[in-house]
């Protein structure tokens, strides 16, 4: 073990990387089976190297691990902190979480042939949000980004088989998200021009003498839109419904659990780490660009989600808001309000990933997720519906769930920073996700079943159990806030104290 | 056992009932059964504190902090103990009614309504222990969702649009307002505790103090103050049970207790008195009084007349707390108790009639009280009570309610309550009036020659309500006596 310890950082990443071409082999004589298992394997032990490193900076040091040797700024760092350390464990918990759950679910949804393959993308697509997280490179952030975009495309064109648009809808991605990960280049390229460096914490010591510089301010501007591009910032947010909306159930799930939350820790690491709110220009986009942005995207989120007569694009849209929640505590940059955003990241991802996945339960057995196929479900899919509702209850921010605990956060940010007319809006926007939510329990509970001779069951365990896995930790987190309350005030006390 | 294991309890009976319930969707005898045994035991176990908290023991259990000074605590005081008392009570009573009145009518999905009243009770008796504003609101809320699915009940369109516009209007005003007020609340004192002689003294610009009343004033919907009072209309499409036990006991009468906590336990009576912060409300409540009553005059749904009656009601409450003086917290305190017993005997008595006769509308129920006699009694006496005539409980609680005017020297509040007890005597004695000595209508309606009394189960609950109407003009000083520790 102690030989192992100190490569952890490494083999976070390199594990699933290295297991995606392991994963092809499968396909001669197509062990199906096998590859699920195996990528399963592979979620758990990434999942067991996460918690690891979070443990380890959270009660030690932050780890700084030299890739090959090279010591950095010249080779490249793989650098973990609690905020990384942190991220690291969301995607790889909700992988580990979801893939009980995928068996049945891709059989189902993605043709027989592609199922290996299906595997094999999705190892790349973890493989590279891990890597964007833990690397202290940003030039690596851009190749992990584009390994994760790459085989996302990928993973949302199988949903073909349900429904044609799956295609347009990744093609769509395709182009946008490429046109993200561009800006987010050529950002990178203009602050390598001035300062000569591609390592971050280097990066950040040798911008300080450099805000007035012109070039920087390009630089500065390009990642940001990059960046808001990837993590669907309104008005940068039309390649997000689709995408969700046609891919399979399980990439769905893993796409609004952990993607864009991996864009949003980029931006905080940019915002924060590499800038700081003492530059200027950092200070003016925060509160003239982002916040009305945000506020925006969470009242449009909202307003069309609650005009969408598919589910799963119901709750797409929520994510446009729910992410306008995250860009408002960015915005505020206030403690309250960053531990608001890094509390959301991880509280998001709980609720977005049981909803989805229940959704995941009714497709499973309905093969359409349209609200008006859904009537009277409440009866013959009584666990799945239930859990979509305390789901729903969680995204609302009822007390006793996570939604809650990232809402008050916000709040009492907005009410630190003196914006309380916010706080009414953030108020007000609550109660939006009330209406949507509650267009479905009136569907499931208070409409008779349409197709009354044929039985629906309720869907098997295996899809039920990690539903109720993330379900109960939506509570479980909601009512003993110590652990993500102590993390996230960590983490928003080194970003603040760092930065100025 | 000891104080904190009886408090525990007394919010996990229903709960367990309410399993029992869902067990036993099978058997309806046995599932009712459990229903009756969960509210005997609770009831047993409310009161056996009750003695212990008359002789100033305190119960306080602490769960965990979810965050820094929001904890999950409970703690006993002798407003929630009045409240735990009612509810309780009223609801073995009412578990009687249900039975009759839900097989009366032949009603669907009887174990779904079933189990979400055992949730809806726990959630009342968690609101009546809460020990800080937090705790309250998190079961206030809880008791608003679980009570959305009994206002559906009968899930046609119209059920529906009640129920949507109850829970729109609950959750709104809750959310948007409530909830900003308390993390105000939160953010200059750093605490929500129930204390004393309130949190916000010392801590607060009084001049902002109105505003933050008015969010918590409008923010509790519960308490139906106009504007925000349309949901209480809304949610009598529920089944008559629901009426009589939830929107005229536990649901309004948490918002009104809510009310009375926050002024207080979180305001101070002497800081509201001395600021003056709470004279407007003075005036909302007296508008919400009056208004609420012309109103019932003009229904013609019995229901509806008895859910604007309810409003005007709950305002009587309302303008004790806003009067801040002693006085006029007790006797908002005894009018919890009084028009609870009041009002729950009314709804029954209309449920009675409504599984007797089919109807809804006042008009048509031209002397049904000879063919319904027990039924009509029931219903003067709940009406007399009510209006405040004695030897009916209701003549304690307005009396002190006046005493409280003219002991602030707000006297045309005095005005304000005699005349809306005007107003009652014609809303209310005018059905009675109806029942007993207009003509049958029998030309109109051929089935009129063959009413008569509900089934047994429906009639003795209003009944035995209507002797506690009597019984409690006699005891009143016990619940005053319960009170008071509160304003000393």
């Amino acid at each position: 073990m102690n030989f192992i310890m100190p490569h952890l950082p490494v083999l976070q990443v390199a594990i699933p990387l290295i297991a995606a071409p392991i994963c092809v082999l499968f396909t001669f004589g197509g062990h199906r089976k096998l590859a699920w298992l195996f990528t399963l394997a592979v979620s758990w032990v990434c999942f067991l190297i996460a918690g690891a490193l979070l443990s380890r900076v959270l009660l030690d040091t932050d780890i700084s691990y030299a890739i090959g040797n090279w010591p950095p700024p010249f080779g490249i760092e793989y650098r973990v902190d609690p905020i990384n350390a942190f991220v690291l464990l969301i995607i790889s918990g909700i992988s580990a979480i979801a893939l009980p759950f995928a068996r049945l679910s891709v059989e189902k949804e993605i043709e027989t042939d592609r199922h290996i393959l299906f595997y094999t993308s999705y190892l790349l697509c973890l493989t590279g949000l891990l890597g964007v997280t833990i690397t202290g490179d940003a030039f690596n952030i851009f190749v992990f980004l584009e390994i994760s975009s790459l085989s996302t495309y990928v993973l949302i064109a199988t949903g073909v088989r349900q429904d044609r648009r799956a295609l347009t809808a990744a093609y769509n991605y395709l182009i946008l998200g490429t046109i993200g990960a561009t800006f987010f280049v050529i950002g990178i390229g203009l602050l390598y021009m001035v300062t000569g460096t591609l390592n971050i914490a280097d990066l950040a010591e040798r911008l300080q003498p450099l805000s007035d510089n012109r070039v920087v301010h390009a630089g500065f501007a390009f990642i940001v839109i990059g960046m808001g591009l990837k993590l669907a910032l309104f008005p940068m947010h039309v390649w997000l419904p689709n995408a969700y909306t046609y891919a399979p159930s399980l990439v769905t799930v893993f796409l609004a659990a952990t993607s864009t939350k991996v864009s949003v820790y980029v931006l905080l690491r940019f915002l924060f780490t590499v800038f700081g709110p003492s530059y200027g220009f950092v200070n003016l986009t925060l509160e003239f660009v982002l916040l009305p942005l945000a506020i925006v995207a969470m009242f449009a989120g909202s307003i069309t989600a609650i005009f969408q007569t598919n589910a799963k694009r119901l709750f797409a849209y929520s994510s446009v808001a729910q992410l306008g929640y995250m860009m408002l505590g960015v915005a505020l940059s206030n403690i309250p309000g960053l531990m608001a955003t890094i509390l959301h990241i991880f509280n998001h991802a709980l609720m977005k990933g049981a909803l989805f996945m229940a959704l995941g339960c009714v497709m499973y057995r309905l093969g359409t997720i349209s609200l008006g196929s859904m009537k009277g479900l409440g009866r013959s899919m009584p666990w799945t519906m239930a859990a979509l509702i305390l789901g729903g209850l969680s995204l609302i921010g009822v007390p006793g769930t996570v939604g809650f605990i990232s809402k008050w956060h916000l709040i009492l940010g907005t009410l630190e920073a003196g914006f309380w007319p916010i706080a009414i809006l953030i108020v007000a926007s609550s109660l939006l996700a009330v209406i949507y939510i509650w267009k479905i329990v009136e569907v499931a509970y208070l409409e008779n079943e349409i197709n009354q001779e044929k039985t629906l069951n309720e869907a098997p365990i295996s899809m039920l159990a990690p539903l109720w896995v993330l379900v109960i930790l939506n509570f479980y987190f909601g009512i003993d806030a110590d652990l993500t309350t102590w993390v996230a005030r960590n983490v928003a006390e080194t970003f603040l104290g760092g930065g100025s | 056992m000891s104080n904190q294991s009886i408090l525990i309890l007394s919010i996990l009976i229903p709960l367990i009932g309410g399993i029992g319930i869902s067990l036993l969707h099978r058997a309806p005898n046995l599932r009712e059964a459990c229903t009756l045994i969960s509210s005997i035991v609770l009831a047993f176990v409310v009161y056996s504190l009750l003695p212990r908290i008359l002789s100033g023991e305190t119960v306080n259990i602490t769960f965990r902090e979810i965050l820094p000074g929001l904890a999950l605590e409970f703690n006993v005081e002798p407003l929630g103990m009045l409240f735990a008392c009612i509810a309780s009570g009223l609801w073995i009573i009412n578990s009687l009614y249900s039975i009759g009145y839900m097989r009366g009518n032949q009603e669907k999905n009887q174990t779904r309504f079933y189990i979400y009243f055992t949730i809806a009770i726990s959630s009342s008796m968690g609101i009546a222990f809460a020990g800080n504003m937090f705790t309250l609101f998190i079961f206030y809320e809880i008791l608003t969702l679980s009570t959305y699915p009994l206002v559906a009940h009968k899930q046609n369109p119209e059920a529906k649009s009640g129920a949507r516009i109850y829970l729109g209007l609950l959750i709104g005003t809750s959310v948007g307002f409530q909830l900003v007020a308390i993390i105000w609340t939160y953010l200059v004192t750093g605490t929500l505790d129930f204390t004393p002689a309130g949190i916000l003294k010392g801590k607060i610009d009084p001049t902002v103090l109105p505003i933050l009343l008015a969010l918590y004033m409008f923010g509790i919907g519960k308490a139906a103050l106009m504007p925000f009072h349309r949901w209480l209309p809304s949610a009598m499409v529920a089944p008559t049970p629901v009426s009589a036990l939830l929107h005229a006991v536990a649901v309004v009468k948490a918002g009104v207790f809510t009310v009375l906590k926050v002024v207080i336990y979180i305001f101070g009576i002497e800081f509201l008195s001395e600021t003056g912060a709470s004279t407007w409300l003075i005036w909302a409540a007296s508008f919400t009084l009056l208004a609420a009553s012309i109103v019932a005059i003009t229904k013609d749904n019995l229901k509806a007349r008895l859910a604007y009656s309810t409003i005007s009601q709950l305002s009587y409450i309302v303008l004790g707390a806003a009067l801040a003086s002693s006085i006029g917290i007790l006797g908002g305190g005894l009018h919890i108790a009084t028009h609870a017993i009041g009002k729950i005997t009314l709804f029954m008595c209309a449920g009675a009639i409504y599984v007797a006769t089919h109807k809804t509308e006042i008009s048509d129920m031209t002397g049904l009280g000879r063919k319904m006699p027990f039924t009509y009694a029931a219903f003067t006496i709940g009406s007399l009570s009510i209006i405040g005539l004695p030897p009916f409980a209701g003549t304690w609680s307005k009396w002190y309610l006046a005493l409280a005017a003219a002991d602030t020297q707000t006297w045309l509040v005095i005005g304000v309550y005699m005349l809306s007890s005007l107003l009652n005597v014609w809303y209310l004695l005018s059905i009675v009036a109806k029942g007993f000595f207009a003509p049958p209508s029998e030309k109109s309606d051929p089935s009129t020659g063959t009413i008569k009394e509900a089934p047994l189960l429906c009639v003795l609950p209003p009944c035995l309500t209507a002797v506690g109407c009597i019984a409690l003009f006699f005891f009143a000083d016990r619940v005053v006596e319960l009170l008071r520790p509160i304003v000393n």
